[in-house]
């Protein structure tokens, strides 16, 4: 994947609620065996409203999404964050995140990112009064800065270091293949096989 | 101090521990379908990467395939699935194809096989998972990122979930079932109420469940956003397990019966997070709105935006729904039923809703979908596919089905169903429809009188 250090860029407010993985990225769009071309499928149902915030000029080639709470839930399609960033988003900033999307993220190197709801709302209105205002996150200092205001956030080490390198996560695991075959060589007797 | 039940699962399955990093986790299962992995075996090829272990991987066909008989259509779909195949053979897997006796919903086909047992770790490219938690086990939806380093290495790196127990006292009355129960839960505690927890389902309501009502509350664990939701295994487990064709036999069940013993949580252990809920008080429950946390009793209205938690979302989905506040929810009338998916395909589902529909008429579209196709042998031995065809309704071969749409089985725009599936999302079953999640007898008895209906409504 590729690495995250710190990104500038302009937002999106989206201010709903329980953004799930459906709304995202349709469930028609995940017959695709391949891992390109997801972004015409981003939030396709809503996009067809003229009015809906992706469609405003304003904040075309904006590249940090800024939505209501609970942002992924559902399912588990990957394709979400695919469709993410292949549209444009490198971060979505939001006050909860749906577990399995958080986690998907952070393995393509789409940054999920947690503030406060008081905090994500004002950051909203601040982009609503001005679409053209840059928004940095910054990985490194584990921090969002707009306009002079500025808000931390909380990531693990792990997670943090992963995204700053841009490691793959396979690679990472099978340096201790060693353990892997130990540990297979203690399992309990009667688990079973598919064989 | 005590274990959790949880606790004991993870620590059993720990194979690398470090400071600073997640645990890594061995997978004793790996379930595969033909949507979320393609991309996770092109991964491996382009790596130049084996499935580890293709002994503790299978694979079936279920979200895309059509449920009337005869090929897929839609060419996109057939390219998925044809991928899969040649996947499963290129590897090594395990595949049930359509056709084939042992095809089903990925999360039907594991229990039925007895490939589902307590103290496993259960991954796969879906969120609903958590059903094989039901018997005792770790289990939860995974990306596909993930799909591919569980297939190159059995294992995940993962941080350890919070525990949250869910106590459930007291006893269900009659003609509310593990659906109604789950739904009311998810009502309780929000979407987003068990996000970074692993829920245990305790107390007297659970113990008295079947393995069936115990897979259908641990399924929708994730609709309260707990990724993996588990019940202690007890003798109802233990009883539903033996036999089965990857269940341990003779000396093999006795050690296996012991050590399953052993996983319960113990009395001194602490959960993070408990959560009580009374059983005896609960009714019919069905939802109202676009997530599954909204939903009230069938007795109830449809609700004031205003009076709710997030009166934004709350008028938003009144308005996709095309409700209006202060309608009894017994008036909501529906164009189509769908009793099927891994919520509420199985065996037992099927009953609760021929033993309503027995002798009466549908008067919506009604499909019936088995979760798998020995669920649709078993049904037919018993006679359910004769009655559910004199009421009417469409008895259909196994799939996902209306669940998500990813096959011809869709709502049109407006159209609104009562569905035993798991998610009210906006266009979820097809763009435009509109979903109202119900247990099987509440979808049954619905179809008879064409609203939301109990059965103890009908005459």
């Amino acid at each position: 994947m590729d690495a995250f250090t710190t990104h500038t860029g302009r937002a999106v407010p989206l201010r709903r609620s329980n953004v799930d993985t459906d709304q995202i990225i349709p469930a028609v769009w995940l017959k695709q065996v391949s891992r390109t071309g997801f972004d015409k499928g981003l939030f396709s149902a809503w996009r067809e409203d003229p009015g809906f915030v992706l469609n405003q000029p304003a904040h075309q080639g904006a590249s940090i999404l800024v939505s209501g709470p609970d942002f992924g839930t559902g399912s588990s399609r990957e394709h979400a964050v695919w469709a993410l960033q292949q549209y444009g988003f490198r971060v979505v900033i939001a006050a909860r995140f749906g577990d399995i999307f958080r986690n998907n993220s952070t393995k393509m190197g789409l940054l999920p990112v947690v503030l406060p709801a008081e905090t994500v709302e004002a950051l909203q209105t601040a982009v609503e009064a001005d679409p053209a205002l840059e928004v940095t996150v910054d990985l490194g200092e584990r921090q969002v800065r707009w306009g002079g205001e500025a808000a931390g956030f909380e990531i693990d080490d792990y997670t943090r270091w992963r995204l700053m390198e841009g490691l793959d996560d396979i690679g990472l695991t099978l340096r201790n293949a060693d353990d892997i075959a130990v540990y297979e060589n203690g399992r309990q007797p009667w688990l079973p096989t598919t064989v | 101090m005590g274990r959790t039940l949880a606790e004991k699962v993870w620590e059993q399955h720990v194979v690398r521990r470090a400071e600073g990093e997640p645990d890594l986790l061995y997978i004793d299962l790996h379930l595969v379908h033909e949507v979320t992995s393609p991309q996770a075996f092109d991964g491996l090829r382009m790596a130049g990467r084996k499935v580890r272990r293709p002994d503790l991987t299978i694979a079936t066909e279920d979200h895309n395939v059509p449920t009337l008989v005869g090929p897929i259509t839609d060419p996109v779909s057939k390219t998925q699935v044809e991928t899969l195949r040649k996947n499963c053979a290129e590897f090594g897997v395990r595949l049930h194809p359509m056709g084939d006796a042992g095809q089903g919903v990925v999360h039907i086909i594991g229990p039925q096989f007895g490939l589902t047992q307590p103290g496993m770790t259960i991954v796969c490219g879906d969120s609903h998972t958590s059903t094989h938690g039901a018997f005792g086990g770790i289990a939860f939806g995974i990306g596909t990122s993930e799909v591919e380093h569980v297939l190159a290495t059995q294992t995940l790196p993962a941080y350890r979930p919070k525990t949250m127990a869910i106590e459930v006292s007291g006893e269900l009355p009659d003609g509310v079932t593990a659906k109604d129960l789950i739904l009311a839960i998810i009502a309780k505690i929000g979407t987003g109420g068990g996000q970074g927890y692993i829920v245990e389902y305790r107390g007297e309501a659970i113990r008295k469940l079947s393995m069936e009502g115990r897979m259908t509350v641990c399924n929708m664990s994730i609709e309260a956003g707990a990724r993996a939701g588990m019940i202690a295994p007890d003798e109802t487990t233990f009883a539903y397990l033996k036999g089965r064709p990857h269940a341990p036999s003779g000396d093999a069940w006795d050690a296996a019966v012991e050590y399953w013993k052993s996983l319960a949580t113990d009395e001194d252990a602490v959960f993070d997070t408990v959560v009580e809920i009374d059983a005896s008080t609960l009714t019919p429950f069905v939802t109202w709105g676009t997530n599954p946390g909204q939903g009230a009793p069938l007795g109830t209205a449809v609700p004031d935006p205003e009076a709710t938690d997030d009166p934004a979302a709350a008028r938003r989905a009144l308005e996709y729904m095309g409700l209006t506040p202060g309608t009894p929810l017994r008036e909501v009338a529906v164009d189509t039923v769908f009793v099927g998916s891994c919520t509420n395909g199985r065996l037992e589902d099927l009953r609760a809703a021929a033993e309503v529909l027995r002798g009466r008429r549908v008067v919506t579209r009604t499909l019936i979908v088995p979760g798998s196709m020995l669920v649709k042998l078993q049904a037919e031995q018993e006679g359910l596919h004769e009655v559910f065809k004199a009421a009417g309704a469409e008895w259909r071969e196994a799939g996902c089905s209306m669940c998500l749409g990813m096959n011809p089985d869709t709502l049109a725009p407006g159209e609104r169903s009562a569905s035993t599936s798991n998610r009210n999302f906006e266009g979820r079953q097809g763009k435009g429809g509109r979903t109202h999640l119900v247990s099987p007898a509440v979808a049954a008895a619905t179809a008879v009188t064409g609203k939301l209906t109990a059965p103890a409504d009908l005459a």
